[in-house]
């Protein structure tokens, strides 16, 4: 059984085009506290590289990445 | 302790609409990755910050010229197939097919995510600019030593 990631906030970024999905991803993490996670599904392809990529520039950590036909999910921890 | 943050410095020259695309892309890119973000806008790419109905300036040769540069950043025109006006239509047509945001809600959101912007003051003597034409959001309106001082305290400047 894989473990389960406990998920402090949901985003729907469907539909959004770069770079709408990582600065989303930006403004909403300031809204959970250091350690929370946000769970982010967006469809941009793009997305695959742009949302680790801001999180190793800002220090934030991926925990995972899904995909779900369509939808690209993201688990991003707040780090600092 | 905080740590230092990053500067990137954007000079826009161009008032192509596929430029600025980049130009606001790449500012808000910066800015949601924890950067400061200067953009100084100069010659033509005084038309990302002008007014959509900007007054145009006192002698005949800058009426004539406000009256050619005239509309604000939605008159934006791609620096190919320009087309007399038909290739921003389609361009903004396919933007929109698209879901994309339109370079004024880009701009938008560069200046909600904190982008500080200035204009060239050479660019509004030689063209009789006014400050009121300008966007309030401009925050102040500079000479080059001021943007080589925001260059040299970043760590890439972008020249579009």
């Amino acid at each position: 059984m894989t473990e389960e990631i406990k998920v402090d906030l949901e985003l729907d970024l469907k539909g959004l085009l770069c770079p709408l999905p990582m600065v989303k991803v930006s403004q909403n993490i300031k809204n959970i506290a250091v350690g929370g996670v946000i769970k982010a599904i967006a469809t941009d392809p793009g997305a695959l590289a742009d949302i680790p990529s801001w999180a190793r520039t800002t220090g934030n950590e991926i925990l995972k990445t899904e995909k779900d036909g369509k939808d690209l999910i993201f688990y991003v921890k707040r780090l600092k | 302790m905080e740590e230092k943050r990053k500067e990137i410095t954007l000079i826009v020259l161009s008032g192509d609409m596929d430029k600025l695309v980049a130009a606001f892309s790449i500012a808000s890119g910066a800015a949601a990755s924890d950067m400061d973000v200067t953009m100084f806008f100069t010659f033509w790419g005084f038309r990302a910050i002008k007014k959509a109905k900007a007054s145009t300036g006192k002698s005949f040769l800058a009426k004539m010229f406000g009256i050619i540069e005239g509309g604000g950043i939605g008159k934006a025109s791609p620096s190919k197939y320009s087309m007399a006006g038909m290739g921003r239509f389609m361009f903004k047509k396919m933007m929109k097919a698209k879901g994309m945001m339109t370079l004024e809600d880009q701009r938008k959101l560069a200046i909600d995510l904190g982008v500080n912007m200035y204009a060239c003051q050479q660019t509004m003597d030689i063209m009789e600019i006014p400050r009121e034409a300008l966007i309030d959001e401009v925050k102040d309106v500079v000479g080059v030593a001021f943007m080589l001082e925001h260059a040299k305290n970043s760590f890439t400047t972008l020249f579009i």
